[in-house]
Protein backbone atom coordinates (compact mmCIF):
# COMPACT_ATOMS: atom_id res chain seq x y z
CA UNK A 1 0.00 0.00 0.00
CA UNK A 2 1.59 3.30 -0.55
CA UNK A 3 2.15 5.86 2.28
CA UNK A 4 -0.46 8.47 1.08
CA UNK A 5 -3.06 5.71 1.27
CA UNK A 6 -1.79 4.81 4.51
CA UNK A 7 -1.64 8.34 5.82
CA UNK A 8 -4.99 8.48 4.92
CA UNK A 9 -6.36 5.71 6.16
CA UNK A 10 -4.43 6.86 9.79
CA UNK A 11 -5.43 10.10 10.11
CA UNK A 12 -8.88 9.49 8.68
CA UNK A 13 -9.84 6.49 10.98
CA UNK A 14 -8.42 8.59 13.92
CA UNK A 15 -10.67 11.62 13.50
CA UNK A 16 -13.72 9.40 13.17
CA UNK A 17 -12.42 8.06 16.07
CA UNK A 18 -13.03 10.85 18.18
CA UNK A 19 -15.89 12.49 15.91
CA UNK A 20 -18.33 9.54 16.46
CA UNK A 21 -18.21 10.27 20.40
CA UNK A 22 -18.42 13.73 20.47
CA UNK A 23 -20.93 13.61 17.50
CA UNK A 24 -23.14 10.62 20.00
CA UNK A 25 -23.36 14.24 21.98
CA UNK A 26 -24.30 16.71 19.02
CA UNK A 27 -26.85 14.12 18.45
CA UNK A 28 -28.88 13.69 21.60
CA UNK A 29 -28.39 17.59 22.44
CA UNK A 30 -30.14 18.33 19.04
CA UNK A 31 -26.84 20.55 18.18
CA UNK A 32 -26.40 19.21 14.52
CA UNK A 33 -27.28 22.47 12.93
CA UNK A 34 -24.98 24.37 15.69
CA UNK A 35 -21.82 22.31 14.81
CA UNK A 36 -22.87 23.15 11.36
CA UNK A 37 -22.67 26.55 11.93
CA UNK A 38 -19.16 26.58 13.79
CA UNK A 39 -17.31 24.58 11.01
CA UNK A 40 -18.67 26.76 8.46
CA UNK A 41 -17.10 29.36 10.19
CA UNK A 42 -13.48 27.68 9.99
CA UNK A 43 -12.69 29.02 6.49
CA UNK A 44 -12.49 32.47 8.34
CA UNK A 45 -10.43 30.82 10.75
CA UNK A 46 -7.90 29.70 8.18
CA UNK A 47 -7.90 33.15 6.68
CA UNK A 48 -7.32 34.79 9.79
CA UNK A 49 -3.90 32.08 10.71
CA UNK A 50 -2.35 33.42 6.98
CA UNK A 51 -3.31 37.20 7.74
CA UNK A 52 -1.60 36.67 11.06
CA UNK A 53 0.71 34.18 9.95
CA UNK A 54 -0.02 31.57 12.57
CA UNK A 55 -0.86 28.35 13.17
CA UNK A 56 -4.03 27.72 10.93
CA UNK A 57 -5.29 25.13 13.68
CA UNK A 58 -5.14 27.73 16.48
CA UNK A 59 -6.62 30.50 14.89
CA UNK A 60 -9.94 28.10 13.53
CA UNK A 61 -10.19 26.72 17.26
CA UNK A 62 -10.16 30.37 18.41
CA UNK A 63 -12.23 31.42 16.02
CA UNK A 64 -14.91 28.55 16.45
CA UNK A 65 -14.82 28.69 20.21
CA UNK A 66 -15.63 32.57 20.21
CA UNK A 67 -18.25 31.93 17.78
CA UNK A 68 -19.97 29.21 19.54
CA UNK A 69 -19.71 31.79 22.86
CA UNK A 70 -21.05 34.76 20.90
CA UNK A 71 -24.23 32.07 19.67
CA UNK A 72 -24.82 31.16 23.15
CA UNK A 73 -25.22 34.43 24.49
CA UNK A 74 -27.16 35.69 21.09
CA UNK A 75 -29.83 32.55 22.00
CA UNK A 76 -30.28 33.92 25.17
CA UNK A 77 -31.70 36.93 23.76
CA UNK A 78 -34.61 35.37 22.67
CA UNK A 79 -35.43 37.76 20.31
CA UNK A 80 -34.88 35.51 16.99
CA UNK A 81 -35.31 31.73 16.72
CA UNK A 82 -32.34 29.77 17.33
CA UNK A 83 -32.41 28.09 13.67
CA UNK A 84 -32.47 31.64 12.02
CA UNK A 85 -29.48 32.66 14.13
CA UNK A 86 -27.51 29.91 13.12
CA UNK A 87 -28.85 30.24 9.19
CA UNK A 88 -26.96 34.02 9.55
CA UNK A 89 -24.38 32.93 11.11
CA UNK A 90 -23.65 29.38 9.11
CA UNK A 91 -23.70 31.79 5.83
CA UNK A 92 -22.60 34.71 6.48
CA UNK A 93 -19.52 33.84 8.58
CA UNK A 94 -19.21 31.48 5.44
CA UNK A 95 -19.35 34.25 3.28
CA UNK A 96 -16.83 36.44 5.12
CA UNK A 97 -14.44 33.40 5.34
CA UNK A 98 -14.65 33.32 1.31
CA UNK A 99 -14.72 36.87 1.00
CA UNK A 100 -11.39 37.36 3.11
CA UNK A 101 -9.64 34.45 1.13
CA UNK A 102 -9.77 36.79 -2.00
CA UNK A 103 -8.50 39.49 -0.48
CA UNK A 104 -5.09 37.36 0.68
CA UNK A 105 -2.42 38.48 -1.59
CA UNK A 106 0.38 36.04 -2.22
CA UNK A 107 -0.99 32.94 -0.79
CA UNK A 108 -2.35 30.22 -2.92
CA UNK A 109 -4.95 28.46 -0.91
CA UNK A 110 -6.43 25.30 -1.71
CA UNK A 111 -10.14 26.38 -1.21
CA UNK A 112 -11.42 22.61 -2.82
CA UNK A 113 -9.05 21.31 -0.37
CA UNK A 114 -10.92 23.36 3.06
CA UNK A 115 -14.19 23.00 1.26
CA UNK A 116 -14.16 19.21 1.08
CA UNK A 117 -11.18 18.12 2.98
CA UNK A 118 -8.09 16.40 1.34
CA UNK A 119 -6.98 13.52 2.91
CA UNK A 120 -4.94 11.91 0.52
CA UNK A 121 -2.70 14.86 0.87
CA UNK A 122 -2.29 14.34 4.65
CA UNK A 123 1.36 14.66 5.74
CA UNK A 124 3.11 13.32 8.24
CA UNK A 125 2.75 16.32 10.22
CA UNK A 126 -0.84 16.78 9.99
CA UNK A 127 -1.03 13.29 11.34
CA UNK A 128 0.66 14.56 14.34
CA UNK A 129 -1.80 17.48 14.78
CA UNK A 130 -4.91 14.86 14.33
CA UNK A 131 -3.24 11.99 16.61
CA UNK A 132 -2.25 15.05 19.25
CA UNK A 133 -5.55 16.85 19.05
CA UNK A 134 -7.81 14.02 18.54
CA UNK A 135 -6.40 12.24 21.60
CA UNK A 136 -6.53 15.70 23.54
CA UNK A 137 -10.25 16.02 22.35
CA UNK A 138 -10.97 12.31 23.41
CA UNK A 139 -9.11 12.83 27.12
CA UNK A 140 -11.58 16.00 27.53
CA UNK A 141 -14.36 14.39 26.29
CA UNK A 142 -13.76 11.44 28.99
CA UNK A 143 -13.13 14.28 31.92
CA UNK A 144 -16.44 15.98 30.83
CA UNK A 145 -18.79 12.70 30.31
CA UNK A 146 -20.82 12.20 32.92
CA UNK A 147 -22.08 16.21 33.79
CA UNK A 148 -22.28 16.34 30.07
CA UNK A 149 -24.54 13.74 29.47
CA UNK A 150 -26.46 14.11 32.69
CA UNK A 151 -26.85 17.89 31.62
CA UNK A 152 -27.67 16.72 28.23
CA UNK A 153 -30.82 14.68 30.42
CA UNK A 154 -32.24 17.63 32.47
CA UNK A 155 -29.90 20.60 32.51
CA UNK A 156 -31.96 22.20 35.85
CA UNK A 157 -31.86 18.56 37.71
CA UNK A 158 -28.03 18.53 36.92
CA UNK A 159 -27.49 22.06 37.91
CA UNK A 160 -28.94 20.99 41.12
CA UNK A 161 -26.60 17.97 41.50
CA UNK A 162 -23.96 20.45 41.71
CA UNK A 163 -22.64 19.89 37.73
CA UNK A 164 -20.95 23.62 36.79
CA UNK A 165 -23.04 23.90 33.78
CA UNK A 166 -21.77 26.90 32.76
CA UNK A 167 -17.95 25.37 32.33
CA UNK A 168 -19.62 22.02 31.19
CA UNK A 169 -20.73 24.00 28.30
CA UNK A 170 -17.98 25.91 27.52
CA UNK A 171 -15.89 22.74 27.73
CA UNK A 172 -18.31 21.15 25.25
CA UNK A 173 -18.01 23.53 22.93
CA UNK A 174 -13.62 23.92 23.27
CA UNK A 175 -14.15 20.47 22.37
CA UNK A 176 -16.30 20.71 18.92
CA UNK A 177 -13.96 23.64 17.82
CA UNK A 178 -11.10 21.06 18.19
CA UNK A 179 -12.50 17.88 16.94
CA UNK A 180 -13.49 20.64 13.56
CA UNK A 181 -10.01 21.51 13.58
CA UNK A 182 -8.56 18.10 13.98
CA UNK A 183 -11.04 17.13 10.71
CA UNK A 184 -10.75 20.08 8.43
CA UNK A 185 -8.36 18.06 6.15
CA UNK A 186 -9.89 14.97 6.55
CA UNK A 187 -13.79 16.17 5.31
CA UNK A 188 -13.36 19.40 4.72
CA UNK A 189 -15.54 22.09 6.66
CA UNK A 190 -18.51 21.33 4.82
CA UNK A 191 -18.60 18.25 5.27
CA UNK A 192 -17.60 17.80 8.87
CA UNK A 193 -20.72 17.39 10.71
CA UNK A 194 -21.70 14.75 8.39
CA UNK A 195 -18.98 12.56 10.17
CA UNK A 196 -19.96 13.47 13.82
CA UNK A 197 -23.90 12.73 13.17
CA UNK A 198 -23.90 9.90 10.48
CA UNK A 199 -21.82 7.29 12.20
CA UNK A 200 -23.81 8.41 15.67
CA UNK A 201 -27.49 8.34 14.33
CA UNK A 202 -26.29 4.55 12.97
CA UNK A 203 -25.09 3.88 16.17
CA UNK A 204 -28.23 3.99 17.84
CA UNK A 205 -30.02 1.42 16.30
CA UNK A 206 -26.99 -1.51 18.09
CA UNK A 207 -26.49 0.51 21.44
CA UNK A 208 -28.24 0.11 24.62
CA UNK A 209 -26.68 2.26 26.47
CA UNK A 210 -24.43 5.64 26.34
CA UNK A 211 -21.13 4.54 26.11
CA UNK A 212 -21.82 1.85 23.61
CA UNK A 213 -23.40 4.54 21.05
CA UNK A 214 -20.19 6.20 21.60
CA UNK A 215 -18.11 3.72 20.75
CA UNK A 216 -20.36 2.29 18.40
CA UNK A 217 -20.28 5.72 16.33
CA UNK A 218 -16.70 5.75 16.45
CA UNK A 219 -16.28 2.16 15.14
CA UNK A 220 -18.88 2.64 12.27
CA UNK A 221 -16.97 5.88 11.40
CA UNK A 222 -13.94 4.26 11.15
CA UNK A 223 -15.37 1.65 8.67
CA UNK A 224 -16.93 5.25 7.00
CA UNK A 225 -13.08 6.21 6.23
CA UNK A 226 -11.98 2.60 4.96
CA UNK A 227 -14.64 2.37 2.67
CA UNK A 228 -14.50 5.96 1.74
CA UNK A 229 -10.98 6.19 0.81
CA UNK A 230 -10.95 2.67 -0.85
CA UNK A 231 -13.82 3.75 -3.07
CA UNK A 232 -12.13 6.95 -3.92
CA UNK A 233 -9.15 4.90 -5.21
CA UNK A 234 -11.36 2.59 -7.38
CA UNK A 235 -13.50 5.33 -9.33
CA UNK A 236 -11.77 8.28 -8.82
CA UNK A 237 -13.72 9.75 -7.00
CA UNK A 238 -12.93 13.02 -4.40
CA UNK A 239 -11.88 11.14 -1.04
CA UNK A 240 -14.19 13.53 1.23
CA UNK A 241 -17.68 13.36 0.05
CA UNK A 242 -17.03 9.48 -1.16
CA UNK A 243 -16.14 8.83 2.95
CA UNK A 244 -19.83 10.54 3.64
CA UNK A 245 -21.65 8.68 1.02
CA UNK A 246 -20.15 5.57 2.76
CA UNK A 247 -21.02 6.88 6.11
CA UNK A 248 -25.06 7.23 4.43
CA UNK A 249 -24.63 3.86 3.02
CA UNK A 250 -24.20 2.21 6.75
CA UNK A 251 -26.94 4.27 8.38
CA UNK A 252 -29.24 3.32 5.24
CA UNK A 253 -28.29 -0.81 5.50
CA UNK A 254 -28.11 -0.86 9.59
CA UNK A 255 -31.84 0.77 9.79
CA UNK A 256 -32.83 -1.41 6.55
CA UNK A 257 -32.25 -4.54 8.91
CA UNK A 258 -35.88 -5.84 10.30
CA UNK A 259 -36.36 -6.04 13.86
CA UNK A 260 -36.83 -3.68 16.63
CA UNK A 261 -36.45 -0.60 16.22
CA UNK A 262 -34.05 0.53 18.38
CA UNK A 263 -31.52 -2.20 20.61
CA UNK A 264 -32.80 -2.27 24.01
CA UNK A 265 -30.52 -3.60 27.50
CA UNK A 266 -31.91 -6.69 29.49
CA UNK B 1 -51.55 12.25 62.15
CA UNK B 2 -47.92 13.91 62.22
CA UNK B 3 -46.81 15.73 65.39
CA UNK B 4 -43.18 16.75 65.08
CA UNK B 5 -41.26 15.65 67.70
CA UNK B 6 -38.46 13.87 66.35
CA UNK B 7 -35.37 13.50 67.68
CA UNK B 8 -34.17 16.56 65.09
CA UNK B 9 -36.94 18.29 66.17
CA UNK B 10 -35.00 20.57 68.47
CA UNK B 11 -33.24 22.15 65.66
CA UNK B 12 -35.52 24.76 63.89
CA UNK B 13 -32.93 26.29 62.08
CA UNK B 14 -34.43 25.77 58.45
CA UNK B 15 -32.41 23.66 56.13
CA UNK B 16 -33.62 26.83 53.44
CA UNK B 17 -34.83 30.12 53.68
CA UNK B 18 -36.40 32.68 51.99
CA UNK B 19 -36.15 35.97 53.40
CA UNK B 20 -37.98 38.68 51.93
CA UNK B 21 -37.77 37.32 48.55
CA UNK B 22 -38.97 39.33 45.18
CA UNK B 23 -38.87 38.67 41.97
CA UNK B 24 -39.06 41.05 39.03
CA UNK B 25 -38.37 39.68 35.11
CA UNK B 26 -38.63 42.13 32.35
CA UNK B 27 -40.60 44.57 34.49
CA UNK B 28 -43.12 42.80 35.54
CA UNK B 29 -43.52 41.86 39.66
CA UNK B 30 -43.32 37.98 39.94
CA UNK B 31 -42.89 37.48 43.62
CA UNK B 32 -42.51 40.05 46.27
CA UNK B 33 -41.76 39.62 50.50
CA UNK B 34 -41.90 36.10 50.41
CA UNK B 35 -40.71 34.55 53.77
CA UNK B 36 -40.56 30.30 54.09
CA UNK B 37 -38.87 28.09 55.78
CA UNK B 38 -38.46 24.43 55.58
CA UNK B 39 -36.87 22.55 58.64
CA UNK B 40 -35.28 19.09 58.69
CA UNK B 41 -37.93 16.41 58.72
CA UNK B 42 -41.52 18.40 58.08
CA UNK B 43 -43.14 18.44 55.14
CA UNK B 44 -44.04 22.59 53.57
CA UNK B 45 -46.61 22.19 50.76
CA UNK B 46 -46.48 25.56 48.27
CA UNK B 47 -49.81 25.80 46.87
CA UNK B 48 -51.52 29.00 44.78
CA UNK B 49 -53.19 29.59 41.47
CA UNK B 50 -51.05 29.50 37.77
CA UNK B 51 -48.76 32.16 37.37
CA UNK B 52 -49.12 32.66 40.99
CA UNK B 53 -44.93 32.11 41.46
CA UNK B 54 -44.87 28.76 42.56
CA UNK B 55 -42.13 27.51 40.48
CA UNK B 56 -40.30 30.53 40.33
CA UNK B 57 -40.27 30.31 43.85
CA UNK B 58 -39.01 26.73 43.97
CA UNK B 59 -36.43 27.94 41.62
CA UNK B 60 -35.26 30.39 43.65
CA UNK B 61 -34.44 28.15 46.35
CA UNK B 62 -32.47 25.51 44.60
CA UNK B 63 -30.28 28.41 43.53
CA UNK B 64 -31.39 28.10 39.98
CA UNK B 65 -32.61 31.58 39.45
CA UNK B 66 -31.52 34.73 41.64
CA UNK B 67 -33.39 36.63 43.46
CA UNK B 68 -33.91 40.41 43.00
CA UNK B 69 -35.12 41.30 46.66
CA UNK B 70 -34.66 39.40 49.84
CA UNK B 71 -32.23 36.88 50.55
CA UNK B 72 -32.03 33.06 50.39
CA UNK B 73 -29.98 31.12 53.61
CA UNK B 74 -29.51 27.83 53.35
CA UNK B 75 -27.87 25.59 55.65
CA UNK B 76 -23.98 25.47 54.57
CA UNK B 77 -23.28 21.83 52.72
CA UNK B 78 -26.73 21.35 52.42
CA UNK B 79 -27.51 18.17 50.00
CA UNK B 80 -30.52 18.82 47.75
CA UNK B 81 -32.46 16.05 45.96
CA UNK B 82 -34.79 17.70 43.53
CA UNK B 83 -37.93 16.09 41.21
CA UNK B 84 -38.72 18.38 38.57
CA UNK B 85 -42.10 18.68 37.43
CA UNK B 86 -41.20 17.35 33.67
CA UNK B 87 -38.13 15.05 32.42
CA UNK B 88 -38.57 14.06 28.80
CA UNK B 89 -35.76 11.66 28.07
CA UNK B 90 -35.44 11.61 23.53
CA UNK B 91 -35.41 7.95 22.38
CA UNK B 92 -32.01 9.14 20.49
CA UNK B 93 -30.21 8.76 23.83
CA UNK B 94 -30.30 4.82 25.00
CA UNK B 95 -30.45 4.57 28.65
CA UNK B 96 -31.85 2.46 31.18
CA UNK B 97 -33.80 3.57 34.68
CA UNK B 98 -30.47 2.41 36.82
CA UNK B 99 -28.08 4.52 34.31
CA UNK B 100 -30.42 7.49 34.68
CA UNK B 101 -30.13 6.83 38.41
CA UNK B 102 -26.66 7.23 38.53
CA UNK B 103 -26.28 10.64 36.53
CA UNK B 104 -26.45 12.49 39.58
CA UNK B 105 -23.47 10.57 41.42
CA UNK B 106 -21.91 6.68 41.10
CA UNK B 107 -23.81 4.27 42.61
CA UNK B 108 -23.79 0.44 42.87
CA UNK B 109 -26.31 -1.74 41.24
CA UNK B 110 -27.62 -2.81 44.70
CA UNK B 111 -28.02 0.84 45.47
CA UNK B 112 -30.09 1.72 42.48
CA UNK B 113 -32.46 -1.52 43.27
CA UNK B 114 -32.95 -0.80 46.50
CA UNK B 115 -33.51 3.07 46.16
CA UNK B 116 -35.81 2.00 43.10
CA UNK B 117 -37.64 -0.85 45.51
CA UNK B 118 -37.96 1.81 47.86
CA UNK B 119 -40.42 4.04 45.97
CA UNK B 120 -42.19 0.51 44.47
CA UNK B 121 -40.57 0.15 40.90
CA UNK B 122 -38.14 -1.99 41.04
CA UNK B 123 -38.79 -3.83 38.11
CA UNK B 124 -38.00 -0.95 36.18
CA UNK B 125 -34.05 -1.37 36.91
CA UNK B 126 -33.04 -2.50 33.16
CA UNK B 127 -36.01 -0.64 31.39
CA UNK B 128 -35.42 2.33 29.08
CA UNK B 129 -36.27 5.09 30.69
CA UNK B 130 -38.61 6.31 27.47
CA UNK B 131 -40.59 2.82 27.93
CA UNK B 132 -41.74 3.74 31.59
CA UNK B 133 -45.33 5.25 32.43
CA UNK B 134 -46.28 9.33 33.28
CA UNK B 135 -46.43 7.82 36.90
CA UNK B 136 -43.38 5.29 36.97
CA UNK B 137 -41.14 7.84 35.80
CA UNK B 138 -42.56 10.43 39.24
CA UNK B 139 -41.31 7.47 40.89
CA UNK B 140 -37.97 7.24 39.54
CA UNK B 141 -37.54 10.72 39.75
CA UNK B 142 -38.12 11.00 43.18
CA UNK B 143 -35.59 7.61 43.56
CA UNK B 144 -32.91 9.65 41.72
CA UNK B 145 -33.28 12.21 44.41
CA UNK B 146 -33.01 9.67 47.57
CA UNK B 147 -30.19 8.17 45.86
CA UNK B 148 -27.87 11.22 47.66
CA UNK B 149 -29.59 11.08 50.60
CA UNK B 150 -31.09 14.70 50.55
CA UNK B 151 -31.40 16.95 53.44
CA UNK B 152 -33.68 18.63 51.55
CA UNK B 153 -36.50 17.23 48.90
CA UNK B 154 -37.86 19.91 46.71
CA UNK B 155 -40.63 18.13 44.63
CA UNK B 156 -42.54 20.11 42.09
CA UNK B 157 -46.05 18.35 41.37
CA UNK B 158 -44.60 14.84 42.06
CA UNK B 159 -48.43 13.62 41.84
CA UNK B 160 -48.41 15.04 38.32
CA UNK B 161 -49.54 12.17 35.63
CA UNK B 162 -50.97 9.77 38.54
CA UNK B 163 -54.67 8.91 38.38
CA UNK B 164 -56.59 10.06 41.58
CA UNK B 165 -56.17 6.38 43.47
CA UNK B 166 -52.69 6.79 42.90
CA UNK B 167 -52.29 9.94 44.19
CA UNK B 168 -52.92 9.36 48.00
CA UNK B 169 -50.21 6.48 47.38
CA UNK B 170 -47.72 8.89 46.52
CA UNK B 171 -48.39 11.32 49.24
CA UNK B 172 -48.25 8.42 51.72
CA UNK B 173 -44.85 7.90 49.78
CA UNK B 174 -43.44 11.07 50.47
CA UNK B 175 -44.25 11.32 53.93
CA UNK B 176 -43.09 7.40 54.34
CA UNK B 177 -39.28 8.77 52.51
CA UNK B 178 -39.15 11.62 54.85
CA UNK B 179 -39.53 9.46 58.15
CA UNK B 180 -37.15 7.28 56.97
CA UNK B 181 -34.65 10.19 55.49
CA UNK B 182 -35.58 12.54 58.36
CA UNK B 183 -35.38 14.82 55.74
CA UNK B 184 -37.16 18.11 54.74
CA UNK B 185 -39.75 18.35 52.16
CA UNK B 186 -40.65 21.41 50.30
CA UNK B 187 -43.42 20.28 47.56
CA UNK B 188 -45.66 22.06 45.00
CA UNK B 189 -48.79 20.69 44.08
CA UNK B 190 -52.23 21.81 43.02
CA UNK B 191 -53.57 18.48 44.11
CA UNK B 192 -55.31 20.70 46.69
CA UNK B 193 -57.97 18.04 48.34
CA UNK B 194 -54.49 15.94 49.26
CA UNK B 195 -52.29 18.63 50.87
CA UNK B 196 -54.54 18.23 54.34
CA UNK B 197 -53.27 14.81 55.19
CA UNK B 198 -49.75 15.46 53.34
CA UNK B 199 -48.16 18.84 55.05
CA UNK B 200 -47.20 19.62 57.92
CA UNK B 201 -47.32 22.84 56.46
CA UNK B 202 -49.58 24.89 53.89
CA UNK B 203 -48.16 27.79 52.45
CA UNK B 204 -50.40 29.54 49.94
CA UNK B 205 -49.00 32.07 47.05
CA UNK B 206 -50.30 34.38 45.00
CA UNK B 207 -46.90 36.47 44.35
CA UNK B 208 -46.98 37.07 48.16
CA UNK B 209 -47.47 34.74 50.78
CA UNK B 210 -51.04 34.61 50.96
CA UNK B 211 -51.45 32.16 54.36
CA UNK B 212 -49.61 29.77 55.77
CA UNK B 213 -49.58 27.51 58.79
CA UNK B 214 -50.02 23.74 60.27
CA UNK B 215 -53.26 22.47 58.77
CA UNK B 216 -54.34 20.71 62.30
CA UNK B 217 -53.62 23.21 64.43
CA UNK B 218 -54.79 25.90 62.43
CA UNK B 219 -58.21 23.88 61.54
CA UNK B 220 -59.27 25.13 65.25
CA UNK B 221 -58.06 28.39 64.59
CA UNK B 222 -61.09 31.28 64.11
CA UNK B 223 -59.04 32.74 61.38
CA UNK B 224 -58.90 29.77 59.89
CA UNK B 225 -62.69 29.47 59.88
CA UNK B 226 -62.71 32.75 58.43
CA UNK B 227 -59.88 32.03 55.67
CA UNK B 228 -60.22 28.57 55.13
CA UNK B 229 -64.14 27.85 55.14
CA UNK B 230 -65.84 25.50 57.58
CA UNK B 231 -63.60 22.37 57.87
CA UNK B 232 -66.12 19.36 57.80
CA UNK B 233 -67.11 21.19 54.87
CA UNK B 234 -63.89 21.53 52.95
CA UNK B 235 -63.08 17.88 54.19
CA UNK B 236 -66.85 16.72 52.56
CA UNK B 237 -65.99 18.39 49.56
CA UNK B 238 -62.29 16.91 49.58
CA UNK B 239 -61.06 20.18 48.52
CA UNK B 240 -58.69 22.77 49.98
CA UNK B 241 -60.82 25.94 49.77
CA UNK B 242 -60.07 29.24 50.98
CA UNK B 243 -61.24 32.86 50.88
CA UNK B 244 -58.19 35.42 50.52
CA UNK B 245 -58.99 38.64 53.56
CA UNK B 246 -57.76 40.89 50.23
CA UNK B 247 -57.56 40.99 46.37
CA UNK B 248 -55.38 41.47 43.63
CA UNK B 249 -55.27 43.85 40.48
CA UNK B 250 -54.12 42.96 37.35
CA UNK B 251 -50.44 43.32 38.44
CA UNK B 252 -51.11 40.73 41.25
CA UNK B 253 -50.78 43.68 43.76
CA UNK B 254 -52.46 44.17 47.18
CA UNK B 255 -55.41 46.71 46.64
CA UNK B 256 -55.12 48.20 50.05
CA UNK B 257 -58.38 49.73 51.03
CA UNK B 258 -60.49 46.85 49.02
CA UNK B 259 -59.79 44.39 51.47
CA UNK B 260 -62.02 45.36 54.47
CA UNK B 261 -65.93 45.59 52.32
CA UNK B 262 -65.33 42.60 49.77
CA UNK B 263 -63.85 40.14 53.15
CA UNK B 264 -66.69 37.56 53.25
Amino acid sequence: MDDFILRALMGGIAVALVAGPLGSFVVWRRMAYFGDTLAHSALLGVALGFLLGISLNLTVIALCTALAVLLVLLQRQRRLASDTLLGILAHSTLSLGLVSVAFLEGVRIDLMGYLFGDILAVSQGDLLWIFGGGALALILLMILWRPLLAMTVHEDLARVEGVPVMWVSLGFMLLIALVIAVAMKVVGILLITSLMIIPAATARRLAATPEQMAIYAGVLGSLAVVGGVMGSLTWDTPTGPSIVVAAAALFAVIYLIPGRRFRRAG
Amino acid sequence: MTSVTRSSAHDHTPLVAARGVGLTLGGRQILHGVDLGVERGRIVTLIGPNGAGKTSLVRILLGLLPATEGEVIRTPGLKLGYMPQRVLVDEVLPITVGRFLTLGGRASRAHQREVLREVGVEHLLDQPIQSVSGGEMQRVLLARALMRRPDLLVLDEPAQGVDVAGQGEVFRLIARLRDRYGCGVLMVSHELHLVMEAADSVVCLNQHVCCTGRPEAVSRHPEYLKLFGDPAEARGLAIYTHAHDHHHDLHGCVIENESQEKTP
